[in-house]
């Protein structure tokens, strides 16, 4: 019981903080809720018994994932956005659209996909096992996954420092 | 104990609200971070499973995800940076040409 009182409440502050997401129109109310629903999503995997996953996600994710959105909305002096004619189209079609899609998937699994139930910490997941799982089992992909992080560093050191000649430039050069 | 397909329909709320964001969104800025929200969503059904078939490697796939999420994000907002560089505007909107 206590687990379903739990799971409820920090579902609800999720979706709450997902709409609030799309609610809001300046872009550090909305990456502020988005910490919201990472910090909730971290309660629902320890619920799970996954206490690695949920430390990655707020160490990676609430932290240093939003400081860089928090960091690149400041730096842009990012104002609120301006509703055009095709946000407009969008959201006529695209909210209703989206409702009708989630009522249906959520009717298909509460009714028709037959999964058990889940008891609190089911899964039985100290981080040296997934460490032992990394570094046997996922080798090959771990190792792939240095190499994207490498690409990204120097991808994104040449993307933001170095500045292409604006149209200004152009215009009098 | 709470039934499997509860957290399976709360990631599927959180990923139409990530697939709503990215559609009525005009902020470049905060369409990433819809994109952010689909993940998570994601994320959350992955780990679900796991717990369901005792199976480990769901967490491990959430590690990937979450460290290709991280670097897509680092070399998104850096191409972010650069639009609003070249453009001086977040609306994708007026972002509608690939050459300057």
């Amino acid at each position: 019981m206590l687990h379903l009182i739990v799971f409820s409440v920090f579902g609800l502050v999720c979706v709450a903080g997902a709409v609030n997401l799309l609610a809001q129109r300046h872009p550090i109310n909305s990456a502020l809720s988005l910490v919201v629903v990472m910090g909730s999503l971290a309660v629902e995997y320890l619920l799970l018994g996954a206490e690695f996953v949920a430390a990655v996600q707020v160490i990676v994710y609430a932290g240093a994932i939003m400081v860089l959105f928090v960091f690149v909305i400041m730096l842009l002096n990012a104002g609120e956005e301006d509703r055009t004619k095709g946000s407009r189209v969008a959201m006529l079609f695209g909210i209703p659209g989206m409702l009708i899609g989630s009522v249906l998937v959520a009717w298909v699994l509460l009714e028709h996909s037959g999964t058990g139930n889940v008891a609190v910490g089911a899964l039985p997941g100290p981080p040296k096992v997934i460490g032992w799982l990394l570094f046997h089992d996922f080798l090959l992909p771990f190792e792939v996954t240095s190499v994207l992080v490498l690409i990204a560093i120097m991808g994104a050191v040449v993307l933001a420092s170095h500045p292409g000649p604006t149209q200004q430039d152009k215009r009098e050069g | 104990m709470v039934p499997l397909s509860y957290y399976l329909v709360l990631s599927g709320i959180l990923f139409a609200c990530g697939v709503t964001g990215f559609l009525i969104k005009r902020n470049i800025i905060t369409i990433f971070m819809s994109i952010e929200l689909m993940l998570n969503g994601v994320n959350l059904s992955f780990v679900a499973f796991a717990a369901q078939w005792h199976a480990l490697s769901g967490q491990v796939f959430v590690f990937f995800v979450m460290v290709v999420a991280a670097a897509e994000s680092a070399v998104g907002l850096a191409i972010i940076i650069a639009v609003y560089r070249t453009r001086e505007t977040l609306n994708v909107d007026r972002v509608n040409l690939l050459k300057l």
